[in-house]
């Protein structure tokens, strides 16, 4: 099975606008899905400067899926999502 | 960094949207449709009853941003008329924090409250509990005549269903001095005359309703004009913003400022001369000396505590080191200090070399409306690179740590650390004064008004736990800081 891409903006949009803490998946998913999912930081990934700005940052990428208000409970959601748990 | 998600998110935006007006070709008209771009017509509505309202809080929010206090809004000025004064004034003002009242209507006044849950048993533990005869029986269950009610909550830890319970505010909650009260029509409003500016109620509000007042415009309007600003970033920046602090320093310079300081250097100072005057007063038998870096600290001593002066240490802040060295640099220049709280805005203000105070929010603000993306930038190295002892003063213990590692004898220190203040805090440090002593043959009190320090400010962006990890991170590549005398 190819491993889900966690890719996590460190674009400064992001960055300063919650996505700080995000940086602790860096932790959990290794943890929690051993290497099932791969999880690494992003340069800016676009997200900000399409029509949504930055009142939906910060932003991450679940292989395809743009999670959008990104939270580390909600990029779990849709890796359980995608694993079927 | 706060815990309160969309709230912050907002502040920031609006932040983010004040300096993208300023930047624009009519501030005045940008600044005026702020409420109506965030909030356009036909969007869901997010919060409140309806988009108008949503707009009138958005407003509000924005009379903060640019400055001012909510408080005084008779709602007849335009946000138009607010940018022009504010690009027209001259003078900043002390008072640092400003209460959307709107926001204060959702939350319920302190009290006790017996819920649905009382069973009106026989055993009336809560009445018996009650040393002010405030509760009594009606129709089977329990009733608080709040007129008699001192809130002592005897009758909460009593009840066995748990049918008791203290509604709190949390604004109120969360101040460590009572400056903060919702007073007789519901609204929240500060005393400035007991406020520390410790920034725990903008921290705590959930609606966000405690703001900020910012001093972003006179920082931009400076920027235009011909004189240089130049910026001290405190050692608890380290860790708030992606990338190296030598990017950076390079992102500062390409948002506009024209020299960028680590505060961490006045820090190497501040505790080489803490070290001195630990020894001395521990010579003379003082049994213990407390740190004054903390600007929050310096506010409680100032109008709380004024008994515990004689062991608190004169050295200056570093904050004070850096600006006075920032100044020799460049005598004409406007000095921003930038910082992860409120406290530190009263502090600016007293120092006559510290122009602006703007916090981790404003500049991330600031980065964000000039799209620097910070990771992607070369690395500016500082003239002076601060100690690992300094680049650590932003964390609890950090302090302590950099006095005991600039005496010659370590030994001499048994330090203990007061990381936080509130009221139980306070009271700990009444007592010290009081008998001049501490707990435990403490002889260095290390006092930080947030708890985990600088890195726990209301104005964070970051996770306690990572921003320590990228200060340790930096610091383990710093060299140690030099032993005084």
């Amino acid at each position: 099975m190819e491993k889900i891409s966690v890719k996590v903006c460190l674009g400064t949009t992001c960055f300063v606008m919650g996505g700080s803490n995000l940086q602790e998946l860096n932790d959990i998913i290794p943890r929690k899905y051993g290497d099932k999912v791969e999880v690494m930081g992003s340069n800016c990934l676009g997200l900000c400067s399409i029509n949504w700005e930055y009142s939906r940052a910060p932003y991450v990428k679940v292989d395809e899926e743009i999670v959008h208000e990104a939270t580390v409970e909600k990029v779990l959601a849709v890796i359980d999502k995608k694993l079927g748990n | 960094m706060s815990n309160l998600g969309q709230a912050i998110h907002i502040k920031k935006e609006i932040l983010i949207r004040i300096i993208k007006a300023f930047l624009s070709e009519d501030f005045e008209k940008q600044a005026r449709l702020i409420p109506y771009v965030m909030r356009p017509k036909g969007m869901e509505v997010p919060y409140r009853c309806c988009v108008y309202k949503e707009r009138a809080i958005i407003k509000d929010r924005t009379i903060a941003g640019l400055g001012f206090p909510i408080e005084e809004d008779d709602e007849t000025v335009s946000l138009a008329d607010y940018a022009r004064e504010a690009l027209e004034r001259e003078e900043i003002s002390d008072k640092n924090l400003t209460v959307l009242q709107a926001a204060c209507k959702g939350c319920a006044t302190n009290r006790i409250y017996v819920t649905d849950l009382c069973q009106g048993c026989v055993a009336r533990p809560c009445v018996n509990s009650c040393k002010f005869g405030a509760i009594s029986i009606v129709n089977g269950k329990s009733v608080i005549d709040d007129s008699k009610c001192k809130k002592c909550k005897m009758c909460v830890n009593a009840c066995p269903y748990n049918a008791i319970v203290k509604v709190t505010v949390p604004c109120e909650d969360s101040c460590p001095v009572g400056a903060i009260k919702k007073d007789e029509t519901g609204f929240a409003s500060i005393d400035y005359e007991k406020c520390i500016n410790c920034g725990k109620c903008t921290a705590a509000c959930p609606f966000g309703a405690v703001h900020e007042r910012s001093q972003i415009v006179d920082i931009l309007k400076a920027m235009k004009s011909d004189k240089r600003v130049i910026a001290l970033v405190a050692p608890s920046i380290v860790g708030q913003f992606p990338g190296t602090i030598y990017q950076l320093k390079t992102a500062m310079i390409n948002s506009g400022f024209d020299d960028v300081f680590e505060v961490a250097q006045g820090a190497d100072i501040t505790a080489n001369n803490e070290a001195k005057e630990f020894m001395e007063r521990i010579e003379e038998g003082q049994d213990f000396m407390t740190t004054s870096c903390c600007a929050g600290y310096n506010q409680l001593i100032k109008k709380h505590l004024s008994e515990i002066q004689p062991f608190v240490s004169d050295t200056k802040t570093p904050m004070y080191y850096t600006a006075e060295i920032a100044k020799q640099h460049y005598p004409d220049a406007k000095i921003v200090f930038v910082s992860p709280c409120v406290a530190k805005r009263a502090e600016g203000f007293e120092n006559e070399n510290v122009d602006y105070v703007m916090n981790y929010e404003e500049l991330g603000a600031l980065f964000v409306a000039k799209k620097i993306q910070i990771t992607e930038l070369e690395e500016t190295p500082f003239i002076v690179e601060s100690s690992k002892q300094a680049r650590i003063f932003g964390y609890s213990g950090g302090v302590a740590e950099s006095v005991t590692m600039s005496l010659p004898d370590e030994e001499l220190v048994k330090p203990c650390i007061i990381n936080g203040l509130n009221k139980e805090s306070i009271k700990t440090l009444k007592k010290y004064a009081a008998t001049g002593k501490c707990e435990g043959g403490c002889n260095l009190v290390e006092v930080m008004c947030c708890e985990g320090g600088c890195i726990g400010g209301n104005a964070t962006l970051n996770t306690q736990r990572i921003a320590k990890k990228a200060i340790d991170n930096l610091a383990n590549n710093s060299q140690d800081i030099p032993k005084v005398e």
